[in-house]
């Protein structure tokens, strides 16, 4: 069985935790045995910097292909204006959505770090924490339902496959991928990375190819990207959902780089992010974190490690937890 | 809670075996919650603190303990605070000045250094020290030929790391810059929270005087040198943003009037100003008392407290609580506000010194020139 036919029999996902310091990534795909392989790389969430990609491109030691989603944004736009200024557009009403969004956020979350933190045991408090809780989860699921109905609406009015010049782009994509033993997304810009991933339909063009991501590689690939830092220089810290993700992926909020954005020694701030976005479990992907995140990979003989996960009583323990580790942890 | 001394001046025994144990077991000066006591062991006539604190008597005495030759004063410091000082030993009618021989802690600056202390919940800020796994900047010469200080200027630049020609970068003039530097760790911070997120890439150029306290004491030939001579030489080696909000100038006490001096010469010109500890000095009446040097400071302040416009887009201004500055920078606070210019203004329990700038640095620096933290996940 050849690399490529032996990656697509089953869908294989790993994430994994940041890769400057302590990269996995060659190992992770030498342990799938896609060393062989040609690697299609996506470092669209670099904006600027896409092109950099030598350090990486050293550390893997085998030709990859860079997919350049971001300056295929820029000439995709460039070639079609009336497209970049409906895009422009709705990015605009994202965020201000986000922001109208994050005025509601504070005062909820205000509320819920308040009876956290008042003593007691009684039920009427814990009735009205776990209340309060609800009414941040209840926030986030219409922020995200509304932003799902403006893209909705924005992609019915905007059919980007009958576009030419997406057409176009995609079609290249596709020519590449067809080669490609596995897709890599790399961390970056959230935001951007998402949008250019769903802009060139990426997740439908790469089918079942092994999809190896780290970081906001990592978060756009699951169904729900949280935004997080606990201590930044400027505002009040407060976690908020962005939108819906690829959902290659569901059932897990990945965290890179929690040891320094999130205050894990907190067990309220803890124990509040984990019970907001329960049932999905909130996963900590540190330098090296390899998390098999798909049966295909387990199979595949690829262990968890270094994956941490918060928990509802606001402490952080190592692994995934049963239903994603399928035993391994 | 009795104090540790309280315990040691009521020991039935007062010798030099119970002092050496005393001072074997603590660290000095020894925090017990606000209380702080200072310790001085040694010969002496008397024995002063001599601290930077303005609301304290800058003088001290220490209580000799029993017939020992230690020495102790208790000071009372509200948490958070940072203070430094020296120990002023007196014998045989002698004053030597002495930093504080059981404290390893020291705060440089361009007159040497002082003992530090470090007051119950104040914590030196991670982001202010070196960190291996950082990116870091480059530092280049540069030089500019000035008609209005008259000669050649020669200044540091930083440049971000993976600085790219392409791109357009924020550029920061900073007053007394080789200080900043040496004293308060400036390009270690901006590595730091350049590679944190916290704040854009950008571009510093540090520029020094050999004659401070003329140039940047509202000077308009300086003014004229930051606008018209040194700000175009580096847009044309410096891949800069032209736009004002990107351009911004910083200075601690004379150099935080030289900055907004600078920018209130040229309004509209720079966008950002980072103020530390200025030396805003002004009069309601009569003369000011601080001496010839702030005089020309003085007519400009005046005339700004006259006529306050806006000049500039978001400034960032702080002080420290134990400076005598604080009065004239609470004042000027409000009327920067009152012309429609977004001030930020914070106060930190510290005197007029290169660390507490330094500790500032963070939030004055992000304030101005945001990074993408919040959307980048690398």
């Amino acid at each position: 069985m050849s690399v490529e036919q032996r990656a697509r029999t089953e869908r294989i996902l790993v994430l994994l935790g940041p890769q400057r310091l302590r990269p996995t990534l060659a190992s992770v795909l030498r342990e799938l045995g896609l060393e062989g392989g040609r690697p299609a790389v996506v470092t669209a969430g670099w904006q600027h910097r896409e092109a950099e990609d030598a350090e990486l491109r050293e550390h893997v030691a085998a030709p990859l292909d860079n997919l350049e989603l971001y300056r295929r944004a820029d000439e995709l736009f460039s070639e079609d204006p009336e497209l970049f200024e409906a895009h422009r557009e709705r990015q605009d009403r994202l965020r201000t959505l986000q922001e109208l969004y994050r005025v509601r956020l504070a005062h909820a979350l205000d509320a819920a770090r308040a009876l956290q933190a008042r003593k007691g045991s009684g039920e009427l408090l814990k009735a009205e924490r776990r209340e309060a809780i609800d009414d941040v989860r209840r926030l986030d699921r219409s922020h995200l339902e509304r932003i799902r109905v403006l893209h909705r609406e924005w992609n019915e009015s905007w059919p980007l496959a009958e576009r030419e010049a997406v057409a176009r782009q995609r079609d290249e994509l596709r020519e590449i991928l067809s080669g490609a033993v596995a897709l890599v997304v790399a961390g970056g810009h959230v935001a951007v990375l998402l949008n250019r991933l769903r802009l060139f339909g990426l997740p439908e063009l790469a089918g079942d190819l092994p999809v190896v991501a780290w970081s906001a590689g990592a978060m756009v690939l699951t169904d729900q990207v949280v935004l997080f830092h606990d201590n930044p220089p400027q505002g009040p810290g407060n976690a908020e959902v962005l939108e819906s993700g690829l959902g290659v992926v569901d059932g897990l909020v990945a965290l890179p780089h929690a040891r320094w954005r999130l205050r894990l020694e907190d067990g309220v701030r803890v124990s509040l992010l984990a019970r907001r976005l329960a049932p999905r479990k909130c996963l900590v992907l540190d330098d090296g974190a390899v998390l098999p995140a798909s049966e295909g990979a387990r199979r595949s003989g690829l262990d968890v490690s270094r994956v941490r996960r918060l928990t509802v009583r606001g402490k952080v323990v190592a692994g995934p937890g049963q239903s994603l580790a399928g035993g391994a942890a | 809670m009795t104090l540790a001394i309280r315990r040691l001046e009521s020991s039935q025994v007062l010798d030099d075996e119970v002092v050496e144990d005393f001072l074997e077991l603590h660290e000095f000066p020894l925090r017990e919650g606000t209380s702080t006591t200072f310790v001085y062991r040694g010969e002496a006539d008397r024995v002063f603190l001599r601290h930077f604190i303005y609301g304290l008597p800058s003088k001290q005495r220490f209580q000799r303990l029993g017939e020992t030759d230690l020495w102790y004063l208790v000071l009372e410091l509200p948490a958070g605070s940072r203070v430094e000082y020296k120990i002023d030993v007196v014998q045989d009618g002698k004053h030597r000045w002495v930093r504080d021989p059981l404290n390893p802690l020291r705060a440089r600056d361009p007159f040497g250094s002082n003992s530090v202390c470090q007051g119950h919940g104040y914590r030196t800020p991670e982001w202010t020290r070196p960190d291996p796994h950082v990116r870091k900047g480059e530092m280049r010469p540069f030089a500019v030929k000035s008609e209005a200080l008259g000669g050649k200027r020669r200044l540091q630049l930083y440049l971000p790391p993976r600085l790219r020609e392409t791109s357009r970068y924020p550029l920061l003039v900073v007053h007394d810059g080789a200080d900043y530097i040496r004293y308060s760790a400036l390009k270690t911070v901006v590595d730091n929270l350049i590679y944190r997120q916290e704040v854009a890439p950008l571009i510093l150029a540090l520029t020094t005087s050999d004659d401070r306290l003329r140039e940047y004491g509202a000077d308009e030939r300086h003014a004229r040198f930051l606008a018209d001579e040194l700000l175009p030489a580096l847009e044309e080696e410096l891949p800069l943003d032209p736009r004002p909000a990107a351009r911004g100038l910083m200075g601690a006490s004379f150099g935080a009037v030289a900055s907004l001096h600078g920018a209130w010469s040229r309004p509209g010109h720079f966008g950002r100003l980072l103020l530390q500890s200025g030396s805003f000095a002004f009069t309601d009446i009569g003369p000011s008392r601080r001496g010839p040097v702030f005089d020309p400071v003085v007519r400009f302040v005046n005339a700004y407290r006259d006529g306050p416009v806006a000049f500039s887009d978001r400034l960032f201004v702080s002080c420290g609580t134990y400076e005598s500055l604080i009065y004239e920078n609470r004042s000027m606070v409000p009327l920067l506000q009152s012309t429609g210019m977004e001030v930020r203004y914070t106060e930190a329990r510290d005197g007029h010194n290169w660390e507490n700038w330094r500790d500032r640095l963070r939030e004055g620096l992000s304030y101005l020139f945001p990074g993408p933290l919040w959307m980048v996940y690398e």
